[in-house]
């Protein structure tokens, strides 16, 4: 999709929004871009073909980016596609997601980037940003072509084998090394495979006490610790993704303090969820990183709020019915974010007073841009709510509130932790480049 | 009484002592009875669904069913997991169809009774008959029948519990058990095989077994797995044996009417040696004489409908 193909939309304006949280304004999205904030002429009611929508009481935030979404196209097309998952970025407010590599075949081809990218392109919901495989069938051994990767037509940035370590300390340091040629970055799956074998869940009272094997916080904090000092000493950006123990954040703050080019995400749902929820033995609560104690979901809150932590990335991950409903051992890890994603933000953050609205729009959305270096270029995204920029906006209505009902959920998976948990905020429309992806209530 | 038994620690001490004294009843309407049949399941259907191997608890079980005139059907579902086509959810619904009332369970996943229990697959109470790593709830009752049978009330005992407890859902249980029934219980094991956050469990944690034997009432040795050498575990059988084996010089240092217990199979030589297992203070074989008892009396308490009304007696 060229920028101009996408500008066929008839021109929005939108009164009495409140531009991050701010006071009342008015945004006028016309040929694509934001064409005036501010107080908009009344002739602008009156000129012809517009569509008009009261904004009073919503909020305006540049559209939403994911930096990790597992969109599961192709080979799991049981679990999501890339217009389905899509669609539910749209739902969730994301105009950009970027699409992990974990798929079958994995991602670590420019064949199958391109493949990801232009079903992306064709379903029009969100840009999809496809993330690369670092190692060749995410099997750890030998680099994947990631400058072929760099050069094709998906313009990968991002390289990941998330679902598992980059464990070999050599093969971590050559790829930081390598992609500084095109402006990469590794975005590190942080988990010590041998620490880990066979674990389940968070270690700690709680596996004592269910015969669970855990997942302890030093297998994470270990692989954070070697990375960024790995990253400081070669010069190149890492990434880590999912933090969730106090451990890592400290470990992140040090080297942040240091100047050492570390960025780092945290999970909507490590930001509300604990692992006293595992003593259900229900698989919904079952994703890697586990889900940890009270202490470090203060820890990922306060990270999150004092800029330590850089974003807020879903790790959307859908998963088949019969991959859940089963016995906790042999059900997969993961959970759907991408529709949820705002409201645990809000609730968890926002309502909280630890984030205010511009604070969630630098963290939700300029900063994974700038990360992802999807911020300039031909489609940017994260950018700022101004004038001439990209009509790219979502609308939220903070004073809603929902039952989370997974059945209404666009994905074509079901497995939400916040089955049944009443949660603050709703996203009522999302505009990619002044186009609505998704709208609610009649808006327009 | 409870509808499901899945953890020792869901037994009040009323229950659990209600389950005691039913095994008691049961022990006195059978023993040395020539026909050892009560009708008090006839017309229940009782499933054994084994998931793990396991000859000695299975048999306890079917034995414990049939003494109870209920049909028993044996469900061994080994080696038909997930990936292989056949879920737990799959053969819950199967059993529902066949209108079981009651499934006792053994899977090697921890939690799996939980999740037959809870997930709405299945109406039948649910038995957890061994649970991967995390509970054993009969063994940990019959342990205490046992204990019980020679100690008189448990309330104030001192029981130690040697070995491998990270591993073990016979451990797991019994502390909650015993805890329950107001004993002090003392862990004994390597720090490697014992689980995070075990200093809050309710119980005494050492590494030193001579020290803790000299005031016990029971001792229960928990058996080791060899495969746990090679995963740094311990570094040797000779090393394990030395410092948390039960020999006859530690048995000298317990005092002389302490009973010796074991939920086996039994390693010979490694966890405990041969002299100790047969000697006159193991109360092992015993073991397995009373867990006939207390399944008879859980799965009576859960099944018969109007429990603790109606004695085994009166209802046959
Ligand atoms: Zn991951």
């Amino acid at each position: 999709m060229t920028p101009s193909a996408s500008t066929s939309a008839t021109p929005t304006l939108i009164r009495n929004v409140r531009v991050l949280g701010g006071e009342p304004q008015d945004l006028l999205l016309r040929d694509g871009v934001i064409a005036s904030v501010g107080t908009a002429p009344d002739e602008a009611d009156r000129a012809g073909d517009i569509t008009i929508v009261d904004g009073t009481g919503l909020v305006a935030l540049p559209g939403l980016v994911d930096l990790h979404t597992h969109l599961r196209e192709p080979g799991r097309e049981d679990a999501e596609t890339v217009e389905t998952g899509t669609l539910a970025a749209a739902r969730g407010g994301f105009t950009a997601v970027h699409a992990m590599a974990n798929t079958d075949p994995v991602a670590d081809t420019a064949g199958v980037v391109e493949q990801v990218w232009r079903l992306g392109r064709e379903a029009g919901h969100a840009d999809v940003r496809p993330v690369g495989a670092v190692t060749v069938g995410l099997q750890g051994e030998r680099l994947a072509e990631l400058g072929a990767m760099a050069d094709s037509a998906a313009g990968v940035r991002v390289f990941s084998d998330d679902g598992v370590c980059v464990s070999d300390a050599v093969l971590m340091r050559r790829a930081l090394e390598y992609v500084k040629a095109f402006d990469g970055v590794i975005a590190q799956h942080a988990q010590e495979p041998r620490l880990t074998e066979g674990a389940t869940m968070n270690e700690g009272e709680l596996s004592g006490r269910l015969g669970l094997r855990g997942w302890p916080s030093v297998a994470e904090e270990a692989i954070v610790a070697r990375d960024v000092l790995l990253a400081a000493h070669v010069g190149s950006r890492v990434h880590i993704c999912h933090l969730s123990t106090r451990g890592s954040v400290e470990i992140v703050r040090l080297a942040k303090q240091r100047g050492l080019p570390v960025t780092a995400e945290v999970t909507p749902h490590h930001l509300l969820l604990t692992d006293e929820l595992v003593a259900t033995y229900d698989p919904r609560y079952k994703v890697n990183p586990p889900l940890r104690s009270a202490d470090d979901v203060a820890a990922l809150r306060e990270a999150l709020a004092d800029g330590t932590i850089d974003i807020v990335a879903t790790d959307h991950a859908p998963h088949p019915l019969e991959a859940k409903d089963c016995e906790w051992d042999v059900a997969a890890f993961g959970m759907l974010g991408l529709e949820t994603a705002l409201s645990v933000v809000q609730h968890t953050m926002v309502d909280t007073g630890l984030l205010d609205w511009a604070g969630v729009a630098e963290r939700m959305s300029a900063a994974p841009a700038r990360i992802g270096r999807c911020d300039t270029g031909e489609l940017p995204h994260g950018r700022p709510l101004a004038e001439g920029e990209p009509a790219n906006v979502v609308l939220i209505d903070p004073s809603a509130s929902a039952t989370v009902d997974p059945a209404a959920s666009a994905s074509l998976s079901r497995n939400m932790p916040y089955e049944g948990m009443k949660l603050p905020g709703a996203v009522v429309a999302t505009f990619l480049r002044g186009r609505p992806t998704h709208v609610t209530g009649g808006l327009l | 009484m409870i509808r499901h038994l899945l953890s020792a620690g869901d037994l009040s001490r009323e229950d659990a002592t209600l389950v005691l004294d039913t095994a008691e009843e049961m022990a006195r309407l059978t023993e040395g009875r020539a026909v050892k049949k009560l009708p008090a399941l006839r017309g229940r259907t009782v499933v054994n669904l084994f998931f793990e191997d396991s000859t000695r608890t299975r048999t306890s079980f079917e034995l414990a069913a049939k003494r109870l005139s209920a049909d028993v059907v044996n469900f061994s579902a080994k080696g038909s997991s997930l990936s292989k086509g056949e879920s737990l959810k799959d053969t819950a619904l199967t059993l529902e169809a066949m209108g079981a009332d009651g499934v006792v369970v053994r899977h090697s996943a921890s939690g799996a009774p939980y999740r037959l229990a809870t997930s709405g697959w299945i109406n039948a109470s649910v038995l957890n008959a061994g649970d991967g790593t995390h509970e054993h709830p009969t063994q940990a009752l019959l342990d205490a029948f046992t204990m019980r049978r020679h100690l008189g009330e448990l309330s104030g005992k001192r029981i130690v519990i040697v070995g491998d407890v990270l591993h073990s859902r016979v451990a797991r249980s019994n502390v909650l058990l015993l805890a329950t029934l107001g004993a002090t219980v003392t862990l004994v094991a390597p720090p490697t095989l014992l689980p995070m956050g075990v200093e809050q469990w309710p119980c005494e944690v050492t590494f030193d077994l001579d020290a803790a034997l000299s005031g016990a009432d029971a001792v229960m040795m928990l058996r080791v797995q060899s495969e746990r050498m090679k995963d740094a575990f311990f570094p040797s059988a000779r090393e394990y044996s030395r410092r948390y084996g039960l020999d006859a010089r530690r048995q000298a240092l317990m005092p002389p009417e302490a009973l010796v217990l074991h939920p086996g199979p039994m390693n010979r030589g490694m966890e405990i040696t041969a002299e100790v297992a047969d000697s006159d203070r193991s109360v092992i074989v015993e073991q397995v004489t009373n867990g006939v008892y207390v399944r008879m009396a859980a799965l009576y308490l859960m099944l018969a409908g109007t429990a603790g009304t109606t004695t085994p007696e009166e209802a046959a």
